[in-house]
């Protein structure tokens, strides 16, 4: 989900880059931009596309920025040399009254000038009641889990300190259902995501292997180790923040549906080849987890996707239900089997339910964002 | 000659072997005023140069490439296959067999020596490339001393899941041709003349170029969709390609001088979840759109992308973990490199999913300022290592061209 973060930030702009832009380069408008003064050609546009060719006849590097209200940044574009030219596009969905910079040196509030815009301004989707209930749902859903993730990761830790290693065995699957459920909120949060959840081979250099899967290794392979207790101890440290920082994230509902696309996508390349957890071999808790999760948030957008495509929604109840008949045929005892007591066979019955369901997953953000 | 549509033309190339029984030149340098003509497909690209065909060569559309284990422990053995094989390559790219009256015409009672399959093909633009991998340089041959400082084992990236199997090698061929008989026909024929000396330890066919490396050839595409390459380093860039890819006398050591370094990866694409993910994403992890190939922030292929844009809320239009800002030159101290990959399908993974990606082939100066860096920041921050694998990797040293009379690494060995 950190993907769909940044997305959704741009979106607007990236529209104007993907062809049907009606300004080219000839409908641009120049400005001049020297160290006591920002010319801009043309004050006045229509909404859609808006091309600024930004020139520096000055002598300091400068910038270039459109503001809405409120100094809501627009577009920008940074760094432009004494005698170069940039571009900057952007699309202006509503009409309004907005304002242009230009910023020699790179820094204050720049040298303002009003800018208008016409036309008709496209509808906004805030307010869509259904929307608003959808991703209330599932905030509701991801405090439940990360308050279980706490506590289950609570008593591994406390059981690895312990050295209660059959316990702590016991407990590594059960408190990373929690994790795995709301994986993709979970990632949003740059570095805490592999200092918890990172696996040996994935570790990027100067970087320690730590977390769930040090700890794995530690009580599955090598033992545990001189530095078990402090692993197990910054575990739980990692794990109080992110919870704290999942309750507090606001998602969109196209966020949301891309994080149960997301949630699948995990399966099909960790799960489903048991890399996951390649000490515990426990990669079917995760798989469980992960279809929860994805359930969850597809469960939350399910009046919307119910009343702006049927057939979808029933085509997403008929592919959970037969990815869940397939999951659990591999129930054993409280949990599950082992992925190395799974056959070739079963692994690839598997992976063509999650393919089936993803399928039609992927289809369910372009549902939701429909106007 | 405008309307002379290239299948034809292959035909009649074709048919100029059979006549001629020796080249496809005939037919296609006949034709040579015409510009579509010089692209064609049949032509044959000239074997000795100052530096080895199969480089900046126009990429073309096939490749069949092979890595190989030197299993004679005797110098003079390698030495004389290394000749045996320069007769034989140079032959065939120039649209013959790899022997004189090889596949036919030979004594009935002896296997041919040629296997046949390249015979009425044209030249099809033929390169073999040789290249020299770490561990050729131990004590076997007497080559410790000449190992490059350059040709480093690669370092381990983050994400790695390389199969041994199918990684490294003493030796390298590469074969690319515009018809993929022509190609896996060089390969193949190669392999035989060195059976007892040297065994193939890995070999990977690939289809459809995914650089351009020249400015005519138009950028293809991977399979993701994406326009792949669009900034290579180009033929024509003559200023680039001493800065970023030729091996000089100062980097040493000598017999490398006017060779480069060559990096293999093979690159396993999960291109069934690349295939749900929304247009807008796809855009967001490359940094360019899909249908034009323009950098985010900008309109044409060709615009320069400016990393310096900035979109609603301040936010980079071409995100801080994109792959184009991050293997930018911009972003890796002006390192650039000269790639030359190709798609390939290897079946199905058993799964229910094709097996497929990219065969990625760069060519560079120096692997430890150029490929390393920029693979460090790729495989740390990418968005797109969460859609890709790297299961293979190669690095290999590649000589200089062959001079008149002159064999294969005959530097190396002198």
């Amino acid at each position: 989900m950190r993907k769909a973060v940044v997305i959704l930030g741009s979106l607007a702009v990236l529209a104007a880059c993907s062809g049907n832009t009606t300004n080219t380069a000839s409908g641009a408008i120049p400005v001049e931009a020297s160290d006591d003064a920002c010319k801009v050609a043309k004050t006045e546009a229509s909404t859609g596309t808006v091309t600024f060719e930004v020139a520096n006849k000055g002598t300091k590097v400068t910038e270039f920025y459109l503001y809405a209200e409120g100094d809501r940044i627009l577009g920008e574009v940074e760094n432009i040399g004494p005698g170069l030219s940039r571009k900057l596009i952007v699309e202006v969905t509503e009409a309004g009254k907005f304002q242009t910079a230009c910023k020699p040196g790179m820094k204050g509030d720049g040298i303002r000038g009003d800018f208008t815009v016409k036309g008709d301004s496209k509808k906004s989707t805030e307010g869509d009641a259904l929307l608003a209930e959808a991703t209330k749902s599932y905030q509701r859903y991801v405090n439940s889990q990360a308050d279980q993730l706490l506590v289950k990761t609570e008593e591994f830790v406390n059981a690895v300190k312990a050295k209660k290693v059959d316990d702590a065995k016991a407990l590594f699957p059960v408190s990373r259902i929690y994790w795995e459920r709301i994986e993709p909120v979970a990632e949003s949060f740059g570095d805490l995501d592999p200092k918890i959840d990172g696996r040996e081979d994935v570790i990027a250099e100067g970087m320690a292997f730590t977390g769930y899967h040090r700890l794995e290794k530690d009580l599955w392979e090598s033992g545990l180790q001189a530095d078990s207790e402090k692993i197990a101890d910054q575990l739980l440290v990692d794990v109080k923040e992110i919870v704290a920082k999942a309750k507090a994230v606001e998602l969109t509902p196209v966020q949301l549906a891309n994080g149960a696309k997301e949630l699948l996508d995990e399966v099909a390349t960790g799960k489903i080849t048991g890399e996951e957890d390649r000490y515990s071999h426990t990669d079917l808790w995760d798989f469980r987890a992960n279809v929860d999760g994805s359930q969850a948030a597809i469960a939350a957008l399910r009046p919307v996707v119910e009343q702006k495509d049927k057939a979808l929604a029933s085509t997403l109840d008929v592919k959970f239900k037969a990815l869940d008949e397939a999951l659990e045929k591999h129930r054993k005892g409280d949990g599950f089997k082992l992925y190395t007591e799974l056959s070739k066979d079963e692994v690839k019955a598997l992976a063509e339910a999650v393919d089936a369901l993803g399928e039609p997953v992927s289809k369910v953000a372009e549902v939701v964002s429909a106007k | 000659m405008s309307g002379f549509s290239r299948r034809r033309l292959l035909g009649y190339a074709g048919a100029g072997v059979a006549l001629a029984g020796a080249g496809a030149t005939a037919g296609v340098l006949a034709t040579k005023e015409s510009p579509e003509v010089e692209n064609v497909a049949a032509a044959k690209v000239p074997f000795r140069g100052d530096v080895q065909a199969g480089i900046i060569t126009p990429a073309q559309d096939h490749m069949h490439f092979v890595a190989l284990d030197v299993k004679t422990t005797s110098r003079d053995e390698l030495i004389d296959l290394l000749k045996q094989w320069t007769v034989a390559a140079e032959r065939m790219t120039a649209g013959q067999e790899a022997a004189e009256n090889g596949a036919v015409g030979g004594n009935a009672e002896a296997p041919p020596k040629d296997t046949g399959e390249a015979l009425d093909l044209p030249a099809s633009a033929l390169t073999i490339t040789i290249g020299f991998g770490p561990s050729l340089f131990d004590d076997r041959f007497g080559l410790k001393d000449k190992r490059p400082a350059g040709l480093i084992d690669l370092p381990r990236f983050p994400q790695d899941d390389l199969d041994p199997a199918r990684s490294n090698g003493d030796i390298c061929i590469q074969a690319c041709a515009n018809d993929p008989q022509v190609a896996v026909h060089a390969i193949r024929n190669l392999v035989r003349i060195g059976f007892g000396r040297v065994a193939v330890r890995w070999s990977q066919l690939g289809f459809g170029r995914t650089s351009s490396t020249t400015r005519s050839q138009a950028t293809p595409r991977n399979m993701f969709g994406f326009k792949d390459g669009t900034r290579n380093i180009k033929a024509e860039d003559t200023e680039l390609l001493k800065e970023h890819v030729w091996v000089t006398k100062e980097d040493g050591p000598d017999w490398l001088v006017g060779g480069t370094y060559l990096v293999t990866r093979r690159i396993r694409m999960h291109i069934e979840i690349w295939d749900r993910t929304s247009l807008s994403e796809q855009e967001q992890i490359i940094g360019r759109t899909k249908g034009e190939g323009a950098p985010l922030g900008q309109q044409k292929e060709f615009d320069e992308p400016d990393l310096h844009v900035r979109g609603a809320g301040g936010v980079p239009l071409i995100g801080e973990v994109s792959h184009i800002r991050l293997a930018s030159p911009e972003s890796l101290n002006g390192a650039r490199i000269l790639r030359r990959g190709y798609n390939f399908t290897d079946g199905s993974d058993g799964l229910g999913h094709l097996d497929a990606g990219l065969f990625f082939v760069a060519f560079n100066r120096d692997s430890r300022k150029q490929y390393v860096p920029m693979q460090q920041a790729l495989s740390t921050k990418d968005e797109m290592m969460e859609y890709v694998e790297h299961t293979s990797s190669g690095h290999f040293a590649v000589p200089p061209g062959v001079k008149e009379g002159g064999f294969w690494g005959d530097t190396l060995f002198r």
